[in-house]
C-alpha cells in the first residue's frame, strides 16, 4: 500500500511534467493545425538556459528567465519561420519544425558540446519531505509538482476568466470568425505559440536537474510527448491531461512492480518450452515489465488507434 | 524521368498529346550506361563502397518519396520497413541450407516481401487518415519497433545486431560475391529495376489516384475512389521498396543493427528525399546522391556537418519548397525560350559571392566551435588547409571581412540578378 | 417515370437543432430537379446528407430503389450519384486533362489498378478528350487546372461530376459568383452535358432554375412546402409567401 503511494507520486511528477509540454503542445495544435515537432526542442532549450543562468545568479532566477528566453524564441520562430511555411500547407510546416528540431539539437551541441550538463536541483530544495515507509520522497518532487499545478491554475485562469483567453478559445474553433470581429490573429498565434513553447521551456528548467541535462533529452522525451496527444487526442486539453497521467503511472507501475511475462503465461495455461534459450519463444517468456516500461506507451497508442481511431478525447474530424 | 508527378503544364502533356505511348527511355539507358561504366571511372574501393550506399539511398529515397511527393503522407517511421527488409534477409543468409538453395540477387525479393507485409499490417490501421495524423502514427510505430530491437532478440539481435555472409548464397552463373564489385552491379541492377518499377507505378491508375488523393482527398471519394485505399495501397507498394532497399543494405554490409530501424534513419531519408525535391520523380534521386555525399564526404571534413545539413535543411523548407529539383525546374521555362544562357553571369556574380560568404560564415562558425571546445591550450586548427592560431585576431578579421564583402556583393547584385531573371522568362518582344 | 432518387421522411439535427424536419421527395429519372429556399433553408445540409458527406438522423435516402444509409461517398459515387460543390473542388496542380481522366478512372473499371499505364489506353484518353470537347476546354487541355478562370473551374469541375457517367447528376450552385455571360454559357453547359440524365441541383439564381428545371421543390426551413412544374410553384401562394414573392414578380 505504501508502496503504491510513493509509485503514485513518482507518476504523478512524470505525469504532470508531460502535459506541461503536452498542453503547450494541444493548445498550439488546435489553434494552429501545426504539431510542433521542435516543442521537445524548447524544453531542451528551458533546461540548457536556466542552467546557464544559474551559473551566474542561482537556479530560481533561472526558473524565471529561462522560459521567458524560450517563449521570446518560439514566438520569433512563429513569426519569421513558421508563418512563412504555413502558406505551403501542413505537410511543410510538420517538415520545418522537425528540422528546427534537428537544428536546435546541433546549436546545442555546438554550444554545449555532447556531454550532460551538471545542472543540479537547488541546495535549499536538497532535503527529504516526508518518507513513507522507508521510502524517501525528495522535496524537489514535491516542488515539481506544485509548480506544475500552480502553472496550470494559472493557465486554466487565464483560458477561462479573461478577456484573452475568450478570444483564444474562441480563435481555436473559429479563426476567421475572431478575425473578423477586429482581432489581430496572427498576434495570437504568436502569443499561443510564445506561451506553449514557454510551457515547455519551464518544464526543461525543473526537469533537467533530476532528469539531465545532455543533447539527447529533447528526443528522448520528444517522441513520448507525441504520443501523448495522440492518445489523449490530438487537439484535446482534457485527453492530454488524461494521456499524460496514464502515462506517467503507467511506465512508473511497470518499473516497480516486476511483473514476469512467464508467470503471465503459466497463468494463462501455456507450459514453458524447454529448453527454452532454444525455442523461438524466448523473447516473449523472458519479457518483464521493467523492460518494456518506456515501450508501454507506444503499444497503448497503437491500441488505442486500432480502437478508438480518434484516441480518448479526440473529436472525429480533429 | 524528368517528368513532374504533379504534372507540369507542358511536357509530360504534350508527349501524351502527340499520341505517343512509349515511356521516354533516354534517360534511362542514359543512366543504365552511366552506372556501367562509373566504377571504371572511380576504381577505389572507398568510392564503390560510396556509390554501393548511393544505390541503396536512392531505391529507400524513392520508396519514400512515393509517400510523401505522390501520396502525401509523411511518415516519421520508414526506417523500419527498409529495416525489417534487411533483418529478414540476414537471417536467410544464416539459413544454411534455404539459402544455399536460392541466388544472392533474389534475396531482394524477399527483403521486399518482408517489408511490403509489415507494411500491410501497419497500413491498415495508420492510412486512415493522411497528414498529422499518419506522420504521428508513424513516428509511435517507428518508435515502438525500433524499441522491440532490444526485446526481441531472438529477431533484430539486441543492441549488437545480426550479421550473415551473403557468400553462402547459391552462385549466380559463377559469381559468389566475394568482390566488392560484384556487389555493386547487382546493387545497380536492383537500382534500375526499382527505379523503373516505381516510376511505372506513378503512371498506373492507382500512382495517378494517389496524387489526387494526395491533393484532395475529398473529391476523389466523389469520383468513386476510397482514399483510405489509395493510400493503403501507396503505403504498401512504398514498405515493398523499402524492403528491397533495406535488403540491398543487408546483401551489402552483411550486419544491421538498430540503427536501421530508428528515428534517426527514418530522418535521414526525409532530409534526403525533401533536399532533392519531393515534386518530381528525379527529386529523391538527387538527394540521395547528393545527400550521401555530404555525409560521407563533408562528415570527414567537419565535426559539424551535421549542423550545416540542418541549417541547410531548414532554409530549404523555407525558401525552396520544392528541393533542388524544383530549382533546376524552374529554369525549364527559360531554357525554352531559350534565353536560359543570360543567366549565367549574374549567377555567377552573385551566387559566387554568396558561396564565399557562406564559406567565410563556415568558417568563423568553425572557429568559435575550435574556441569553445578545443582541449586547453590547442590553439592551432586548419581550415581550408590552411593552419593558424585561433585564439588570435588576424584571422578573426580575415574571416569576417570575407563573410562581410561575400554577402555584400551578392546583395549589391541580387538586383541585377532578378533583372535577368525576369528577362530571361520573359519571350523575346513583349512589352515589360 | 420510375424514381431515380427518393427521400423519405429524412431528417438531420445538429445537436440540439433539426435543420432537416422530415422531407419526403421522389425525383424521377431524367427529370431536371431544382431545390430552392431562402438562405438557411437546409438546402446544402440535404444535399450533404443525400451525398452522404453526413450521416442522416432519422428517414431513407434511396437510389434507384437502393437505400444509402451509411454508405461512404465513394460507395455511394460507384452507385451511380455524383456531384459537383459549391465551393470549386478540382485537383489545381493536376493539367486539365488529368482532373477529367481521374474521374473516368473508376466508371472504365481502372479501380486501384496498378499494372497498366494509364497513358497508353486509347480509351482512357479518347474518353476525356470527349468530355474537355463537351465543357469546351479542349483548349486549356494542358494547363494546371489551378490557372483557369473560375468560370473555366467551375465548367471543369461540372466535366469531373459527369464524366464518370452517373445517371444522376447533383451541382450544388453551380452559378454561384458567376457574371450574367458566365452564367448563361454554364447554364448552356449544364444542358447539353446532363441531357438523358437526372438532374437535382440546388440553385439561388432564379433565371437558372426557371431556364433549366422542369421541376422544382422549395425548401423553407427544413421542409418541402411545394413541389411542381416551375409554373405551379410560381402560383403557389404559400411559395410566393414563404419566399419568392418579389423574386417571382421580378423575373
Amino acid at each position: 500500500m505504501d508502496l503504491i503511494l510513493v509509485n503514485l507520486i513518482d507518476g504523478l511528477v512524470t505525469g504532470l511534467l508531460l502535459f506541461m509540454l503536452s498542453a503547450g503542445l494541444t493548445l498550439i495544435f488546435s489553434m494552429m493545425g501545426v504539431l510542433n515537432f521542435a516543442h521537445a526542442s524548447f524544453y531542451m532549450l528551458g533546461a540548457y538556459f536556466a542552467f546557464q543562468i544559474s551559473l551566474y545568479i542561482g537556479f530560481w532566477m533561472g526558473l524565471l528567465i529561462a522560459p521567458l528566453v524560450v517563449g521570446v524564441l518560439g514566438a520569433g520562430v512563429e513569426r519569421y519561420g513558421l508563418r512563412r511555411v504555413h502558406q505551403y500547407g501542413h505537410v511543410p510546416e510538420l517538415i520545418f519544425t522537425f528540422g528546427l528540431a534537428l537544428l536546435i539539437e546541433e546549436v546545442v551541441q555546438f554550444i554545449w558540446g555532447k556531454n550532460q550538463m551538471p545542472y543540479a536541483t537547488p541546495e535549499i530544495l536538497q532535503f527529504t519531505a516526508f518518507s513513507i515507509a522507508g521510502n524517501s520522497i525528495p522535496a524537489y518532487k514535491i516542488f515539481m509538482i506544485f509548480i506544475s499545478i500552480a502553472i496550470f491554475i494559472g493557465l486554466l485562469y487565464v483560458l477561462t476568466r479573461t478577456r484573452v483567453g475568450m478570444i483564444i478559445q474562441a480563435a481555436l474553433t473559429y479563426p476567421k470568425t475572431v478575425e473578423a470581429l477586429g482581432h489581430n490573429v496572427p498576434l495570437i498565434f504568436m502569443g499561443v505559440f510564445g506561451v506553449g513553447t514557454a510551457l515547455a521551456g519551464v518544464a526543461g528548467v525543473i526537469a533537467g536537474p533530476v532528469l539531465g541535462t545532455f543533447p539527447g533529452m529533447a528526443f528522448v522525451l520528444g517522441s513520448i510527448v507525441f504520443v501523448t496527444i495522440v492518445i489523449g487526442g490530438l487537439g484535446s486539453l482534457w485527453g492530454a491531461l488524461v494521456a499524460s497521467l496514464l502515462i506517467g503511472w503507467i511506465t512508473t507501475f511497470s518499473k516497480a512492480y516486476n511483473l514476469r511475462m512467464e508467470d503471465l503465461l503459466t497463468w494463462a495455461g501455456f507450459t514453458k518450452p524447454e529448453p527454452i534459450w532454444d525455442s523461438a519463444w524466448r523473447d516473449l517468456w523472458s519479457i518483464t515489465s521493467p523492460q518494456i516500461a518506456d515501450i508501454l506507451p507506444y503499444i497503448l497508442m497503437v491500441l488505442i488507434l486500432i480502437f478508438r481511431p480518434y484516441g480518448l478525447f479526440g473529436k472525429r474530424d480533429a | 524521368m524528368t517528368d513532374q508527378f504533379t504534372s507540369d503544364p507542358t511536357k509530360a502533356a504534350q508527349r501524351m498529346r502527340a499520341g505517343s505511348m512509349v515511356i521516354p527511355l533516354m534517360p534511362w539507358g542514359i543512366a543504365a550506361v552511366l552506372l556501367m561504366v562509373l566504377p571504371f571511372i572511380f576504381t577505389a574501393n572507398s568510392a564503390i563502397t560510396i556509390m554501393n550506399q548511393m544505390a541503396i539511398t536512392i531505391i529507400f529515397a524513392l520508396a519514400y518519396n512515393m509517400l510523401l511527393g505522390q501520396g502525401g503522407m509523411l511518415s516519421f517511421g520508414h526506417a523500419v520497413y527498409a529495416g525489417v527488409g534487411g533483418f529478414a534477409c540476414v537471417h536467410i543468409m544464416n539459413m544454411d541450407d534455404f539459402f544455399a538453395g536460392i541466388p544472392l540477387p533474389v534475396l531482394p525479393i524477399f527483403g521486399g516481401l518482408m517489408g511490403m507485409g509489415l507494411a500491410t499490417i501497419v497500413g491498415s490501421f495508420s492510412t486512415r487518415k493522411a497528414g498529422t495524423v499518419f506522420a504521428m502514427i508513424s513516428l509511435g510505430v517507428g518508435e515502438l519497433i525500433a524499441a522491440c530491437s532490444v526485446i526481441i532478440v531472438a529477431f533484430f539481435g539486441g543492441e549488437e545486431g545480426i550479421s550473415g555472409d551473403r557468400t553462402y548464397g547459391m552462385p549466380f552463373f559463377g559469381v559468389e560475391f566475394l568482390q566488392q564489385i560484384e556487389v555493386y552491379y547487382l546493387i545497380t541492377a536492383w537500382l534500375l529495376i526499382s527505379a523503373a518499377l516505381m516510376y511505372l507505378y506513378s503512371r498506373t491508375p492507382l500512382g495517378r489516384m494517389a496524387n489526387a488523393v494526395r491533393d484532395n482527398p475529398e473529391r476523389a471519394e466523389f469520383l468513386g475512389f476510397s482514399a483510405r485505399w489509395v493510400r493503403f495501397f501507396s503505403f504498401v507498394a512504398s514498405g515493398f521498396f523499402a524492403g528491397v532497399a533495406g535488403a540491398l543494405f543487408a546483401v551489402n554490409y552483411e550486419i544491421l543493427t538498430e540503427e536501421n530501424l530508428n528515428t534517426t534513419q527514418s530522418g535521414l531519408i526525409l532530409l534526403a528525399t525533401f533536399l532533392g525535391g519531393v515534386g518530381f520523380f528525379f527529386g529523391p534521386i538527387l538527394g540521395a546522391i547528393v545527400f550521401t555525399l555530404v555525409q560521407t564526404v563533408l562528415s570527414l571534413q567537419t565535426e559539424l556537418w551535421g549542423f550545416y545539413l540542418g541549417i541547410v535543411f531548414v532554409v530549404t523548407v523555407m525558401f525552396f519548397p520544392g528541393g533542388l529539383a524544383g530549382l533546376i525546374m524552374m529554369h525549364v521555362p527559360a531554357m525554352r525560350l531559350g534565353k536560359l544562357g543570360r543567366l549565367g553571369i549574374p549567377y555567377l556574380k552573385t551566387l559566387g559571392a554568396g558561396a564565399v560568404g557562406c564559406l567565410g560564415g563556415a568558417a568563423l562558425i568553425e572557429m568559435t566551435f575550435h574556441l569553445r571546445h578545443a582541449s586547453a591550450g590547442d590553439h592551432s586548427m586548419t581550415l581550408y588547409w590552411i593552419t593558424f592560431d585561433s585564439h588570435t585576431m588576424l584571422p578573426w578579421i580575415v574571416a569576417i571581412a570575407v563573410t562581410l564583402i561575400g554577402f555584400g556583393v551578392a546583395r549589391a547584385t541580387a538586383p541585377a540578378l532578378a533583372e535577368a531573371w525576369n528577362d530571361a522568362n520573359t519571350p523575346d518582344g513583349t512589352p515589360r | 417515370m420510375s424514381a431515380a432518387l427518393e427521400l423519405d421522411g429524412l431528417k438531420k439535427s445538429f445537436g440540439q437543432t433539426e435543420i432537416i424536419r422530415g422531407v419526403d421527395l421522389s425525383i424521377g429519372k431524367g427529370e431536371r430537379h431544382a431545390i430552392i429556399g431562402p438562405n438557411g433553408a437546409g438546402k446544402s445540409t440535404l444535399f450533404n446528407l443525400i451525398t452522404g458527406r453526413f450521416p442522416q438522423s432519422d428517414g431513407a435516402i434511396r437510389l434507384h430503389g437502393q437505400d444509402l444509409a451509411g454508405k461512404a461517398p465513394f460507395q455511394i459515387n460507384r452507385m451511380g450519384l455524383s456531384r459537383s460543390f459549391q465551393i470549386t473542388n478540382i485537383f489545381p496542380k493536376m493539367t486539365v486533362f488529368e482532373n477529367v481522366r481521374c474521374s473516368l478512372l473508376w466508371s472504365m473499371g481502372y479501380r486501384y489498378n496498378f499494372w497498366s499505364m494509364v497513358g497508353r489506353s486509347r480509351a482512357l484518353t479518347n474518353g476525356a478528350d470527349q468530355i474537355l470537347e463537351q465543357i469546351n476546354l479542349t483548349a486549356r487541355r494542358d494547363l494546371p487546372a489551378g490557372v483557369l478562370s473560375y468560370a473555366e473551374q467551375r465548367a471543369l469541375e461540372i466535366g469531373i461530376t459527369i464524366a464518370g457517367g452517373a445517371d444522376v447528376i447533383m451541382l450544388d450552385e453551380p452559378t454561384a459568383g458567376m457574371s450574367h455571360s458566365e452564367t448563361d454559357y454554364i447554364v448552356d453547359l449544364i444542358r447539353t452535358v446532363t441531357t438523358g440524365k437526372t438532374l437535382v441541383m440546388v440553385e439561388h439564381d432564379m433565371g437558372v432554375v426557371f431556364g433549366l428545371a422542369d421541376q422544382i421543390s422549395v425548401l423553407v426551413y427544413g421542409e418541402i412546402i411545394a413541389t411542381g412544374t416551375p409554373e405551379a410553384v410560381r402560383a403557389n401562394p404559400k411559395v410566393q409567401e414563404a419566399y419568392l414573392g418579389e423574386a417571382l414578380e421580378a423575373h
